[in-house]
């Protein structure tokens, strides 16, 4: 990663600002939402099943427009941002690992498109998969191995953030650790990850920064304190 | 009674066949006999007022125009057609008309313009209404499967706009898919003609008194006339649709089924 796409302070790489999003008149899921995400570090979005979570990645990666308030990448409005390259600094990882139809290779060209193999199989190895698997039809993959190549495919857009919508969730206990482990390494390498989970054991495994979302919107201290020693309590268990 | 003319009693004659098919429901009470006798008695009055509506249309004398105007209302009820059948495609009904607006006028032109037929009322109408009778049925089909498609693969088509492709190229793998299944049953009926069963515009002329190989070449221009129709129609539809369902700042619009 050249170090000329990290600011030289710790700026905020992408920002929610008071973001509400309504699926219709009647119904609002995010209410005045804020947080924001460094380079560098991982952010854990915690809160229990149903926060609103995964629509407020969504909103990050404009797959949604917020109702209310705004998304900033790099202080810019991400409204005014060409979508697809928006996408391309912002990536995302979902829930399930979504392999299209096709080689491995074809799976990683969808990133990027004028990638030599060379540049696919560093990609491999960069999320720990062999570059054999290169042929390999991405339906045949575990679970583990599909979900690396999904991050493998986001990486060729060479991001900035990447959103993780609870990548773990579907895995295995190894597998999951592993995952954390890349994402580590990833902030390490300068990206800002911004990671959806409801395991507090992962949350304190992973999180640099955590905030916390109840019903839509910010927890207080008092409730993300509460809802943190909750999951300690319930592990303790 | 020449070929061409059975009048009433030969008509009434072939009712036969459906007494036939009504005691066959009786027989093995399938409870469809009112549903036979029904079907049989509506197609034999829209035939009969549709035929003596033609014979004006048709009538030597009259207006060209008036064949025209008879195309514009089967385009817009071919519409209203295909808006009915394929209720969970949005804004299908306006689509489904201009696809058929768009078969008629490039599936004409070519047919006139390399005067393959003359233009009159006679070609114009059963012309005309071939084309838009099998595009209308591959409009419908290729509607509701690119919605079926877009809504089942959502989440696919979105991991692909997560990764910076245009709404376009999102869509590209799964439209091309729905376009092959309304595609591919007009082309193996296209294959199979002649071996399998012989068509009605043939038929017809055969049974009219043409020349077998006369009536073999009308056929043909008119069998790829229909496969040109279906071609031009689906793809309308899939592009007009397709750009329906997303947004201009490449989003996927909420769809029929979709699960999210």
């Amino acid at each position: 990663m050249s170090p000329a796409r990290i600011p030289a302070e710790n700026a905020e790489l992408l920002a929610f600002e008071g973001v509400s999003f309504a699926v219709d008149a009647d119904r609002e899921i995010l209410h005045g939402v804020s947080l924001s995400v460094a380079p560098a570090a991982v952010t854990v979005l915690a809160g229990p099943s149903g926060a609103g979570k995964s629509t407020l990645l969504r909103l990050g990666n404009r797959l949604e427009l917020p109702s209310a308030g705004s998304v900033r990448f790099r202080g810019e409005d991400s409204a005014v941002i060409d979508p697809r390259e928006l996408r391309r600094r912002v990536g995302m990882v979902f829930q399930k690992p979504v392999p299209f139809a096709g080689s491995v290779r074809e799976n990683l060209k969808v990133g990027a498109p004028q990638a030599s193999d060379e540049e696919l199989i560093r990609s491999l190895e960069r999320v720990g998969l062999e570059g054999s698997l290169l042929d390999r039809v991405a339906d045949d993959l575990s679970g583990g191995e599909a979900q690396r190549m999904c991050i493998a495919r986001t990486l060729l857009t060479q991001p900035e953030v990447i959103l993780m919508d609870e990548p773990t969730s579907a895995l295995d206990h190894e597998n999951r650790l592993g995952i954390e482990r890349l994402a580590k390494e990833l902030a390490q390498e300068g990206i800002g990850i911004l990671w959806v989970s409801h395991d507090l054991a992962q949350v304190r495994r992973i999180a640099d920064h955590a905030v916390v979302l109840i019903d839509g919107r910010n927890a207080s201290d008092e409730e993300t304190a509460a809802f943190l020693e909750q999951g300690m309590s319930e592990e303790e268990q | 009674m020449n070929a061409t003319q059975i009048g009433w009693a030969g008509l009434v004659g072939s009712f036969a066949l459906v007494a036939i098919a009504i005691g066959l429901s009786l027989w093995q009470r399938l409870q469809l006999s009112r549903s036979i006798l029904w079907a049989s008695a509506r197609a034999a009055v829209q035939l009969l007022l549709v035929g003596f509506a033609l014979r004006l249309v048709l009538d030597s004398n009259a207006s060209v125009w008036w064949a025209w105007l008879w195309v514009v209302v089967m385009i817009g009820f071919a519409g209203f057609t295909i808006g009915s059948r394929a209720k969970e495609v949005p804004g299908i009904f306006l689509l489904g008309t201009i696809s058929m607006l768009t078969v008629v006028v490039v599936s004409l032109s070519v047919i006139f313009g390399f005067h393959v037929f003359p233009i009159e009322g006679r070609t114009i109408v059963p012309l005309a209404g071939m084309m838009i009778g099998n595009s209308m049925t591959a409009s419908v089909l290729v509607g509701r499967r690119i919605v079926g498609e877009l809504s089942e693969k959502r989440d696919e088509v979105e991991a692909r706009l997560a990764l910076g492709q245009s709404w376009q190229d999102a869509s590209r793998p799964y439209v091309r898919s729905a376009l092959r299944t309304a595609l591919v049953p007009q082309i193996e009926s296209t294959k199979a003609v002649g071996l399998v069963f012989l068509p009605g515009a043939m038929t017809g002329l055969v049974l009219a008194g043409v020349d077998a190989v006369d009536a073999v070449t009308v056929q043909l221009a008119i069998m790829y006339l229909i496969l040109g129709s279906v071609a031009t129609s689906v793809t309308v539809i899939g592009l007009g649709l397709t750009r329906r369902v997303f947004t201009p700042d490449h989003r996927l619009r909420s769809i029929a089924r979709a699960t999210y």
